[in-house]
């Protein structure tokens, strides 16, 4: 009976989470495609909690769904809504046409790729504790295993910020000698 | 409790990958792409968190938190370039933007 619940739940999630990526990329509002994305992310997250990743759902839900997508509703806010393109107008173009069958070979290269390295090996799984994929496990590796991945991201994170402050001043000097 | 195998959840991951990469590819607004690149980041942060179950081990898991650290920047960047387009009156579209000169 669990098993059923546990595929259902998956089933609902992963058609959530393909149609609302199919919507990001087809909207031709960015403000809706942001709003799909983030039931994207919701979904992505119920899948994260179904794979024992507690931790790394709730950071995508915190982190993804409220922090970065809110800084995007900000942004397309602030420009207006200014790029009037429609995707799919006027008929589809070679580019367009060469670009899905591009993204078809790419889909099937990965599903071939995996089904002859890993060929019905992958149903084995390990068995985990409960305490798989809990805060305290990830911190855990993050201070001993991984800490120079740790602080690394703390130097990307900290270059990052400096940028987004380059480039605001650098735009904001531009827009002052534009102006009389 | 036995849900799907792991191999689903790739499927998966890889087709949010390719939908992804049929966003930055096709569309031309800087916004859209911003996003179809968050989604394609997203398709590996799963395939790296299903490896993780399969493997039983959380390592997947952290560097998939160490991803989602690396899109934030990535947003911020990319956002900030949009916002200086947008304060220059640039259009906002990819095909358009032919000069790299300040």
């Amino acid at each position: 009976m669990a098993n059923v619940l546990v595929w259902a739940v998956w089933c609902g999630a992963a058609f959530a989470c393909i149609a609302s990526a199919l919507a990001v990329v087809s909207f031709s509002n960015p403000f809706y495609s942001a709003l799909a994305l983030i039931g994207n992310l919701a979904s992505l997250a119920v899948l994260y909690l179904l794979l024992g990743g507690e931790f790394v759902a709730a950071g995508q839900v915190l982190v993804y769904g409220g922090a970065v997508m809110v800084m995007f509703l900000f942004v397309i806010a602030y420009l207006g809504d200014r790029s009037q393109e429609a995707p799919w107008a006027g008929g589809p173009s070679w580019q367009a046409v060469g670009t899905v069958l591009a993204a078809a070979a790419i889909l099937a290269e990965v599903i071939v790729a995996l089904a002859l390295t890993t060929g019905g090996r992958l149903t084995h799984e390990a068995h985990v504790g409960r305490s798989f994929g809990s805060p305290g496990q990830i911190g855990r590796l993050f201070l001993t295993d991984h800490l120079l991945a740790f602080e690394v991201t703390s130097i990307v994170l900290l270059v990052a910020a400096a940028g987004g402050v380059v480039l605001g001043a650098h735009a904001r000097a531009l827009e002052d000698d534009a102006r009389p | 409790m036995h849900g799907p195998d792991v191999g689903w959840y790739l499927v998966l991951a890889a087709l949010l990958f390719v939908t992804g990469a049929l966003g930055v590819l096709v569309r031309r607004s800087p916004l859209i792409i911003l996003l179809s690149v968050e989604i394609m980041l997203n398709g590996a942060n799963l395939a790296l968190i299903s490896f993780a179950r399969r493997l039983g081990h959380a390592d997947g898991q952290v560097f998939a938190i160490a991803v989602m650290a690396v899109a934030a920047s990535e947003v911020v960047v990319g956002l900030g370039l949009i916002v200086a387009m947008g304060r220059r009156n640039v259009e906002l579209d990819v095909d358009k933007l032919r000069t790299l000169r300040g």
